[in-house]
């Protein structure tokens, strides 16, 4: 039903899609794999009118189409489900469905909209409650609100762009269901992911894409995990990761009875503790949004405590601000790297040096000391094996990785006994985010306590002693890693508690 | 100012309150739909300065107030197409480009008025109606129904406003791309399309604010509006983006200017003191900004333009 050919756009200074093919069939699953910055995205907004192509063709139902806009795929039967849902926040799910159609006379009478909708709903299994504002819905929800304005217009080709990235694993399930269902009438899907256990589960076919390229073509069938990693990263990657047990010290980090407000004044944290020993990694699994941010800030000075306390190395922190915390022996690395991990207006050795220029050797007078601030930058360049053209190249210009593996390499080479890494590998490649899993371990060995927090759930059971699951606020486990298997922790995550039964 | 607590000096100032509240409401109105579109337009009062000078003119050289009510609509239109221009197309930044606006309608009105004017000429402006029976009553008559038609129209145009925006697929593509405009552009919506629309809509209501203020006092002066044009932005924010709320601080503002006036008429407050009671609207605006400056309800894209990064 789609067919495009000779794909080729170009931004300044990059190719982002060259010669790409892509054929969907009806009633498949086609698969487009490749890591961030393969390409992937930039196809599909080709498709959907939002980037025009340099070159190539599209061909939909066999018919050559030139879709130079959202309305012009609309009307060709393409509906995409964005990977940042494209919602209106103060608007309710009807209003966003009934958004860019033409009402009668100019009026936007809700009515027809919402019986159309409810019907749409119930043929697919999507269950939504169409007066209910966007911001009232849970991220399921709103995927599902997504879905539903897509299948409103009756697209007869979705685009799913890393649908599952925001999911807990019972959500994906009944995900995978509803498409199941869509394919099943016909419908063509493009799945957009990087976690290839979905797409060994759900694809017909798969593409894969590496710097733009198309790389290979293969069905679940022929390959296997491993295979589809070395495709996507063009070399051999081991997946998985054997974490030899340890013996652990003493506690050097404690939460104890933490309640923290979020910025909405709501209780972000509840009672919340969590103790974290020398020579041990915790992970703090979960969806993003349950109190995971407002943990790492509360921890470390950037957010008020309302009650409970945290101890490093066994006393209290008076006041925590962030560098009374970090004079404690604590280094953080925040979820956001380019809002608060480093400053892309700066260069390379500035941002390497935030935490340690007050200090000497590299200051002296009030002066900064050049010469040892360029050693130790180079030094630490070289060790964290960031690929940059200079020390003094400015960082918003390196790879989002390149970027990460900046605010590691000033945050781990400090003699920080406890690290609070948020979010580490988020956004970042196979191969970076291999190396900084190296890194944590390697600290890990020189008894450093680590809490890591991370909605990406294999990255938390893989890397932790133990996990801790956050959901609203509150923790749901505390898990050794032999008894954190996926499935337990995934219906954690959803707030399904071991001891009560689902909450209504 | 015993004086000033009768019975008749208190209707009087509300009737007059209701009357001076009538510019404000309709500029802050259009300013709403402008913000409600995602688009800032801090050169209301400038808007408002055109209008009101081609009201006047044109009501002094034809003689007829309909065509000075027309003319100040044209020029909000023309006005509106200049800054849907700036800000659309050239992604200008809306707060410095609405006070080019601004100072660009202050020095070409007083440019003008001195080039085809000089000296002051009054012109048959706008008179109150007369609603027979209704306009006689008691209090009421002259609380209600002794305006002008434009005060009416700009009352009226608050539920109209209101309809607009929350039962017309155009006020729900305005709400849309002033909150997320990605989203609206990705179901076929013309984003800057709905914000041109929208911005003129707004630019005429304020040359038609201008106008009915030129037309009210039946004379024109540099700088006539004194900053009413700001305290209309200002009231968008206090009227938390809703017609209604717009219309309640229009009021508000409306009923202190015309206290400040009856208390100088009556020699309550004289010499430097009537200096200093006529900042009051000034004071009352930033005293009311600070209150509100949480901006519950502000669309989350204000003054960001839009461009699909291609």
């Amino acid at each position: 039903m789609l067919e495009m050919t000779g794909i080729t756009k170009r931004f300044p200074g990059v190719v982002a899609n060259e010669d790409v093919d892509l054929t969907v069939l009806p009633g498949q699953v086609h698969t487009l794999l490749g890591e961030n910055g393969a390409g992937k995205s930039t196809l599909v907004k080709i498709l959907y009118g939002l980037y025009r192509q340099d070159e190539g063709e599209v061909k939909i139902g066999g018919e050559r189409v030139e879709i130079t806009s959202p309305a012009a795929a609309i009307s060709h039967g393409v509906g995409m489900i964005h990977q940042h849902f494209m919602l209106v926040p103060t608007l309710t799910v009807a209003e966003n469905v009934a958004l860019g159609l033409h009402g009668k006379r100019g009026l936007a009478d809700m009515a027809p909209v919402r019986e159309r909708l409810m019907e749409v709903s119930e043929r697919h299994g999507l269950v939504i409650d169409p007066d209910a504002y966007i911001w009232q819905l849970a991220v399921g929800e709103r995927q599902r609100a997504e879905i539903l304005k897509a299948l409103y217009r009756d697209a007869r080709l979705l685009v799913l762009d890393e649908p599952t990235a925001v999911l807990t694993p019972p959500e994906v399930d009944d995900l995978f269901a509803t498409l199941r269902s869509l394919t099943s009438e016909g419908r063509g899907l493009i799945f957009i992911s990087h976690k290839l256990a979905e797409v060994m589960e759900i694809s017909d076919e798969i593409t894969v894409l590496r710097d733009g390229r198309v790389v290979g073509r293969t069905t679940p069938s022929e390959t296997s995990r491993e295979g589809l990693a070395s495709m996507m990263v063009g070399r051999e990657v081991r997946l998985g990761r054997d974490v030899s047990d340890q013996d652990t010290g003493q506690d050097r980090l404690v939460v104890d009875g933490l309640h923290v407000r979020g910025d909405r004044g709501n209780l972000a944290l509840e009672d919340f503790s969590v103790q974290v020993a020398a020579g041990e990694i915790v992970g703090i699994a979960g969806v993003s949004g349950n109190g995971q941010r407002e943990l790492a800030e509360a921890i470390f000075g950037l957010r008020p405590i309302e009650s409970g306390k945290v101890e490093v190395a066994c006393r209290p922190i008076a006041t925590p601000t962030p560098k009374s915390v970090r004079r404690r022996g604590v280094a953080f690395v925040p979820e956001e790297r380019m809002r608060h991990g480093a400053v892309g207006e700066l260069n390379v050795s500035e941002n390497l040096m935030l935490v340690e220029y007050e200090h000497r050797p590299y200051v002296r007078a009030g002066l900064l000391q050049f010469g040892a601030i360029a050693e130790r930058c180079k030094d630490l360049v070289r060790r964290f094996t960031v690929k940059t053209p200079s020390i003094t190249t400015q960082t918003s210009h390196l790879s989002g990785g390149n970027i990460q593996k900046v605010v590691i390499a000033r945050e781990f080479s400090a003699d920080a006994e406890v690290l609070i890494v948020a979010q580490p590998t988020r956004g970042i490649d196979i191969g970076a985010a291999e190396y900084v899993h190296e890194r944590l371990l390697s600290k890990r060995a020189a008894g450093a306590a680590i809490l890591l927090i991370t909605e990406d759930l294999d990255e938390a059971l893989q890397m932790s002693d133990r996990v801790v699951v956050l959901y609203e606020g509150r923790a749901m486990c505390n898990l050794p890693r032999a008894e954190a298997t996926t499935d337990r922790v995934g219906l954690l995550m959803t707030g399904v508690s071991e001891d009560a039964p689902a909450p209504a | 100012m015993s004086d000033f607590f009768t019975v008749s000096v208190l209707v009087a100032t509300l009737a007059s309150g209701i009357r001076l509240a009538t510019p404000f409401l309709l500029s802050a109105l259009g300013e709403t739909i402008g913000q409600r579109a995602g688009v800032l337009n801090l050169g209301v009062e400038g808007v408002m300065l055109i209008g009101a000078y081609a009201a006047y003119i044109t009501a002094l050289r034809t003689g007829s107030v309909v065509a000075g009510v027309i003319a100040a609509m044209a020029a909000g239109a023309a006005m509106g197409i200049v800054y849907a221009f700036i800000t659309v197309v050239m992604h200008a930044t809306q707060g410095i480009s609405g006070i080019g606006i601004f100072l660009f309608g202050l020095g070409f009105t007083d440019l003008l008025f001195r080039h085809q004017v000089g000296t002051p000429v009054p012109i048959d402006g706008l008179r109150g109606l007369d609603m027979g029976g209704l306009s006689e009553l008691p209090v009421v008559g002259e609380l209600f129904f002794q305006h002008s038609v434009l005060t009416y129209v700009a009352f009226a145009l608050v539920p109209v406003v209101w309809f607009a925006m929350n039962r017309t697929t155009f006020g729900l593509n305005v709400r849309a791309v002033g909150e997320t405009p990605e989203a609206a552009d990705t179901l076929g919506v013309r984003v800057n399309v709905v914000r041109t629309q929208a911005i003129i809509i707004g630019n005429v209501m304020a040359g038609l604010a201008g106008g009915t203020l030129a037309l009210d006092v039946g004379i024109f002066q540099q700088n006539l509006t004194s900053g009413q044009g700001f305290i209309a932005v200002a009231l968008v924010y206090f009227g938390a983006w809703r017609s209604s709320g717009v219309m309640a601080g229009a009021l508000l503002f409306g009923v202190v200017s015309s206290t400040v006036l009856q208390l100088k008429t009556l020699g309550i407050i004289v010499g430097a003191n009537s200096t200093i009671a006529a900042m009051a609207p000034a004071i009352l605006t930033i005293v009311v900004l600070v209150l509100v400056s949480r901006r519950i309800g502000a669309p989350s894209a204000l003054t960001v333009p839009f461009e699909r990064d291609n």
